[in-house]
């Protein structure tokens, strides 16, 4: 089924120009800006602001890890919630045999949630 | 019901009479877009002003009362400021991805934007899969701060775009296990299906005890997925400076500031799409005189007004409760919203499966 909004456009193409929409605000905005704004130049300016005090050594460093562990633990349960969408749809008409077939999917996801909270994956230390 | 379409086939009819098909989708999509600019940046400038009101009544102040009546030239003034600012670029920043980064905030907002149902007959993007695109296209935000605050080279940034960017893909979970509990209710993906679906009764009420834990659920993460609230840690003033956006000044600064308005009103939009029934007036079934004189106020007010009424509840945490540390923020969605969201989506499917809805 090819869904027609409005204009009787297809949806695809207007997607195309929202998106590009926001393309033109940022441009025009900026060369707006560009006309308006003042110039000067001051090498301090150019400084990372940090306070007020110098910068030191690199900003582009390592950081914790704890981040990546959600990072990960995100992708397993977003993966699992897309292919959970396709059947929330057809719920009513799979019925009760949709229902067991769907908990065996739902058991894993949550025991892939109990094994990453045992072992304490979700604690930030 | 007013429905809108009519205007729109009227005028697309008109164009088609004199002149050709392509030249005609061409006209209309450059219209599209010029409204969609327009209302983008007039609700803009409402959300900042309607904040800093609502902010001003919870401390007991007045708030914004000099530039025009009742200060409501207020926000036009502090645009027009940031257009005068100088835009610095800094000596050791990715200049690129510096770049870049402001266009992706934008365009991912203004896509979830158009998705959103504006009236009868006035859903500009429908999709067979609309909320999931909605999803999807939402989602890009991140990767836009996540760019600013690493291509900055600044450590606060990086800082601030880190904490943003696990908070913001931590409550993403919550926010689709939520929409997924209402597709199952709705049996669609579609916005209009859905906004259809609650034609006799709006979700929150016909979906009861599954609806009303998945609304407050939605609730929460949302605010968190707008960066606001007692979840603002990626901009914390008191210990990061200003967060991802330090280094970004005048315009460029404005179009993060756009951004986080506008995620607000998409997530309350999104909030009324899904359980207060979009641009559908209040129908009670039964009550047909009621019902008949609700369809006389006119669908976009219905959407726009709802979408308000519930920005006013999110504004109105972010000014009642303290900000949370990031350690306790992500144990609330991985060890309290993620649980109840999964026992609350099996509710809802036996609700579904056995019936028990109104």
């Amino acid at each position: 089924m090819v869904s027609l909004a409005i204009f009787g456009i297809q949806s695809s193409t207007l997607a195309v120009t929202a998106a590009l929409t926001g393309v033109a605000l940022v441009a025009a905005a900026l060369w707006m800006a560009g006309l308006l704004s003042p110039r000067s130049f001051n090498p301090q300016k150019g400084e990372a602001y940090e306070c007020g005090i110098p910068t030191r050594g690199e900003s582009m460093a390592q950081f914790k890890v704890g981040y990546y562990l959600y990072a990960i633990l995100f992708l397993m349960f977003d993966v699992e919630t897309v292919f959970l969408f396709p059947w929330a749809v057809k719920v009513k008409a799979l019925g009760t045999d949709g229902l067991t077939a769907i908990a065996v999917f739902f058991g894993i996801l949550v025991l892939g949630l109990v094994y990453a909270w045992r072992k304490g994956a979700l604690e930030w230390k | 019901m007013y429905d809108l379409s009519i205007i729109t086939n009227w005028i697309h009819e008109l164009l088609l009479s004199v002149m050709p098909g392509w030249l005609a989708t061409t006209i209309e999509c450059v219209a599209i877009g010029v409204a969609l600019l327009l209302v983008y940046a007039l609700l803009a400038l409402f959300y900042i002003y309607f904040e800093r009101k609502v902010c001003a009544a919870f401390q007991c102040r007045l708030g914004p009362n000099r530039v025009g009546p009742l200060g409501l030239l207020q926000s036009f003034a502090d645009m027009f400021k940031m257009l005068i600012k100088e835009i610095i670029t800094l000596k050791n920043v990715d200049r690129f991805l510096f770049a870049l980064a402001p266009y992706l905030v934008i365009i991912a907002s203004m896509l979830s934007f158009s998705v959103l149902p504006w009236g009868n007959g006035l859903q500009i993007i429908d999709f067979n899969i609309g909320i999931f695109f909605l999803i999807a296209v939402s989602s890009i935000g991140v990767l836009g701060i996540l760019l600013a605050g690493w291509s900055s080279n600044n450590k606060f940034t990086l800082i601030g775009a880190l904490r943003s960017g696990a908070q913001m893909v931590s409550y993403e979970l919550s926010i689709g296990l939520s929409v997924l509990t209402m597709v199952a209710f709705a049996g669609t993906m579609s916005v209009t299906g859905i906004v259809e679906a609650q034609k006799d009764l709006w979700f929150i009420f016909s979906g009861h005890i599954p609806a009303i834990i998945a609304f407050v659920i939605y609730l929460v993460a949302g605010t968190a997925e707008t960066n606001r609230g007692p979840f603002d840690l990626p901009e914390a003033e008191s210990e990061l400076t200003a967060g991802y956006h330090t280094e970004y000044s005048g315009m460029h600064f404005g179009f993060f500031y756009l951004a986080e308005y506008l995620n607000l009103f998409i997530v309350s939009g999104v909030a009324a799409l899904l359980f207060f029934g979009g641009w559908m007036p209040l129908h009670i079934p039964g009550w047909d005189g009621f019902n008949e004189i609700m369809d006389y106020i006119p669908s976009v007010l219905w959407f726009v007004i709802k979408a308000i009424v519930i920005s006013f509840v999110i504004i109105w945490f972010k000014w009642t409760f303290p900000r949370l540390r990031i350690d306790q923020l992500l144990n609330l969605e991985w060890k309290y919203l993620l649980p109840i969201n999964l026992f609350n989506l099996v509710l809802m499917v036996l609700v579904i499966v056995y019936g028990l809805h109104f």
